[in-house]
């Protein structure tokens, strides 16, 4: 297998690799981190994914967490939120951090690993000769030739890989461009501003566009100025004309120095389909979104998340090609999620007619007012996971869940939880790719499902097994956590786990051989939403 | 399942079309605009069903500037 692309995705994605003891070889055009400023908020399920693959804790320590968010209008604040309302996870609802950072942290997890990463080694041809994929690589000793089974294409929204292949990814660019400044602070004025997300509508700095405040590591803030489609990106991008907007917005005296300035059009578009072949593609190379609700980098490690253990089991034998059928719907259902997400948020951003117009200005009109069209407001919508409602690997739940509970498909929640006397946090004990979460309350299990855990310890794929016990557990309702007998089976930390401190106990049940029957689930022990496993051969 | 209210409803018609008419007195059709946008967000989540707010939206529609 070969990564084209040492972007976050790249990175995810050969991280992930290295993990599974695989050898992993990455192709990278470029000689260093990613050029410029990009992707700034990094959601809770990438750090816990970053947490998965080795590097979440240097990002959640060096990245800025925020919570609170205030949305402007003229001369007033129209609203905040606040983005954590459930305490009991371990990582934040989002910390902020500047995407080289991360691709920093990333490089350094797969530097303790024996991954082969070649930069300056720029991919010029792929050709798909029936299951093997050829490349051509120019690199600055000339060039050569590689082959391989699989190519994952993490080659950036321009994708080389794509058009090599004759592919597309298809869509809308919105005619609008902005100038994204980050600026570091100095003095005083690096206390002045808090860690938390400012969004203007039509500012008296700024008339008639949007602009957005929020704070990086090392005291570097991020400017978004809305600009219009008229505006002359060459010209928005001087220096002494970023820095007058900058002063007209912070005042004078604040001090301040130009980290980096571009200036983007912004584009909402996806490829048909994300597998071709031998060749999957991942990240922007797959999906392309507007920044606003922060979904590109966020959703493309999403990817790398949900590739990375379905070709594993391909390449070991134990599934079939026809696996990566689910890959390519789930993460094509979510990269419809984020571009639904971020072309609502683009369209009151920059309002395409004039009628949206004066909808929009209703809107901030009355939320100034009423709460009810607070909600109307839509300065980015930000990401959260996806529910796989209609996956092909979702099966039919053995009971009906409690009302109120993500259905199968869900992302596990995160929760407090005893292992060994110690406090911790249960998403911990479910990373494995196969684990079923027995929530047992008084910590004792029938015979039945333990010979059907047993059953599934011994398979091929191996299923381990967390027992969540009411052990030592300070919550007082019985209805909810671990009150009744229940079996989740999870992959991938998806499927969804309750509220509550428990105690965990982890073990791999002993083999029981090939004597068990294939469990038929009892009565009160329920199989919720287990992926159909591929049958052992 | 909602269903949207097309039997008459207002209890004084002829009163609330006046003040309907004469809450636009005075103004640009720019304001106008917006006063009527301002209407319609406010009383669609007087409503909040959004299937009846659906055969709102489709019956502002019909049938003569489909
Ligand atoms: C202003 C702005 C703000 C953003 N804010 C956020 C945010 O807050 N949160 C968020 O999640 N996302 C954000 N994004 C989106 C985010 O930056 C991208 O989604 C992310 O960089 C995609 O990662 P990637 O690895 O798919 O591609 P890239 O980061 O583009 O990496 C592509 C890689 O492919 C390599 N490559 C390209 N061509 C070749 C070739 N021929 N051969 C070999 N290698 C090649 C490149 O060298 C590079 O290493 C933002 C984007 C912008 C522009």
């Amino acid at each position: 297998m070969i990564i084209v692309g040492a972007g976050p995705v790249g990175l995810a994605m050969a991280l992930d690799w290295a993990r599974r003891g695989r050898e992993v070889l990455v192709l990278a055009a470029g000689d260093s981190l990613s050029e410029g400023s990009r992707a700034i908020c990094f959601a809770k399920r990438t750090l816990e994914i970053c947490d998965r693959l080795g590097c979440g804790a240097p990002v959640v320590d060096k990245g800025v967490s925020w919570n609170v968010g205030k949305v402007f209008r003229d001369e007033r604040m129209l609203y905040e939120f606040n983005l954590l309302p459930e305490p009991g996870h371990e990582r934040p609802a989002f910390v902020n951090l500047q995407q080289t950072t991360l691709e920093h942290f990333q490089l350094e997890a797969l530097a303790r690993t024996g991954a082969d990463l070649r930069r300056n080694n720029r991919v010029t041809g792929v050709v798909q000769i029936r299951d093997r994929v050829a490349l051509t690589i120019q690199c600055p000793d000339g060039e050569y030739t590689l082959s391989c089974d699989w190519l994952i294409a993490c080659d950036g929204a321009g994708s080389p890989v794509r058009k090599m292949l004759g592919l597309k990814s298809e869509g809308q660019v919105f005619q609008d461009r902005f100038l994204i400044a980050d600026v570091k602070m100095h003095g005083a004025a690096a206390a002045t501003f808090r860690t938390e997300r400012w969004f203007w509508f039509d500012p008296p700095f700024h008339r008639n566009q949007s602009v957005l405040l929020h704070k990086q590591a090392d005291d570097v803030w991020r400017i978004d100025f809305q600009l219009g489609w008229q505006a002359d990106p060459d010209e928005e991008k001087k220096p002494e004309r970023v820095i007058q907007r900058i002063q007209a917005m912070l005042g004078k005296g604040v001090e301040f120095s130009l980290e980096w300035v571009s200036v983007y059009t912004f584009q909402c578009r996806r490829m048909e389909r994300f597998v071709h072949g031998r060749v999957i593609f991942a990240g922007d190379a797959a999906h392309q979104v507007s920044p606003f609700g922060a979904r590109g980098a966020n959703s493309g490690i999403q990817d790398a998340d949900n590739l990375g253990w379905k070709l594993d089991l391909i390449l070991r034998g134990l599934a079939p090609v026809e696996l990566l059928e689910s890959y390519n719907a789930e993460r094509v259902e979510a990269a419809d999620e984020n571009i639904l997400n971020s072309t609502r948020s683009t369209d009151f951003i920059t309002p395409k007619s004039d009628v949206s117009r004066t909808f929009r200005d209703a809107t901030l009109e009355l939320a100034a007012q009423y709460p009810f069209a607070r909600k109307l407001v839509n300065s980015g919508r930000l990401s959260v996971p996806t529910r796989y409602a209609d996956s092909p690997l979702n099966t039919a739940d053995a009971e009906a869940w409690a009302p109120g509970t993500p259905g199968p498909g869900s992302p596990a929640t995160d929760a407090p939880v005893l292992a060994g006397g110690k406090p911790g946090w249960l998403l911990r004990h479910l990373r494995g790719e196969f684990t079923v979460a027995v929530f047992a309350a008084g910590g004792e299990v029938p015979t039945e499902l333990a010979d059907a855990l047993r059953y599934l310890g011994s398979l091929p794929i191996v299923v381990r097994t967390v027992f969540v016990t009411r052990e030592g557990s300070r919550r007082t309702r019985p209805t909810h956590g671990c009150a009744t007998l229940t079996a989740w089976l999870l992959r991938a930390m998806r499927r969804t786990a309750r509220q509550s401190t428990c105690s965990v106990r982890t073990s791999t049940l002993p083999r029981g051989g090939g004597d068990c029957p294939r469990p038929g689930w009892g009565r009160r022990c329920a199989a919720r939403a287990g992926p159909k496993l591929p049958s052992p051969q | 399942m909602g269903a949207l209210k097309l039997e008459p409803n207002i209890v004084r018609p002829d009163d609330f079309y006046d003040a309907l008419i004469a809450l636009h007195r005075g103004l640009t059709p720019e304001q106008s605009a917006k006063v009527n946008a301002k209407l319609v967000l406010l009383l669609a989540n007087h409503v909040g069903n959004m299937e009846v707010l659906k055969q709102a939206l489709d019956a502002a529609r019909e049938p003569d500037q489909g």
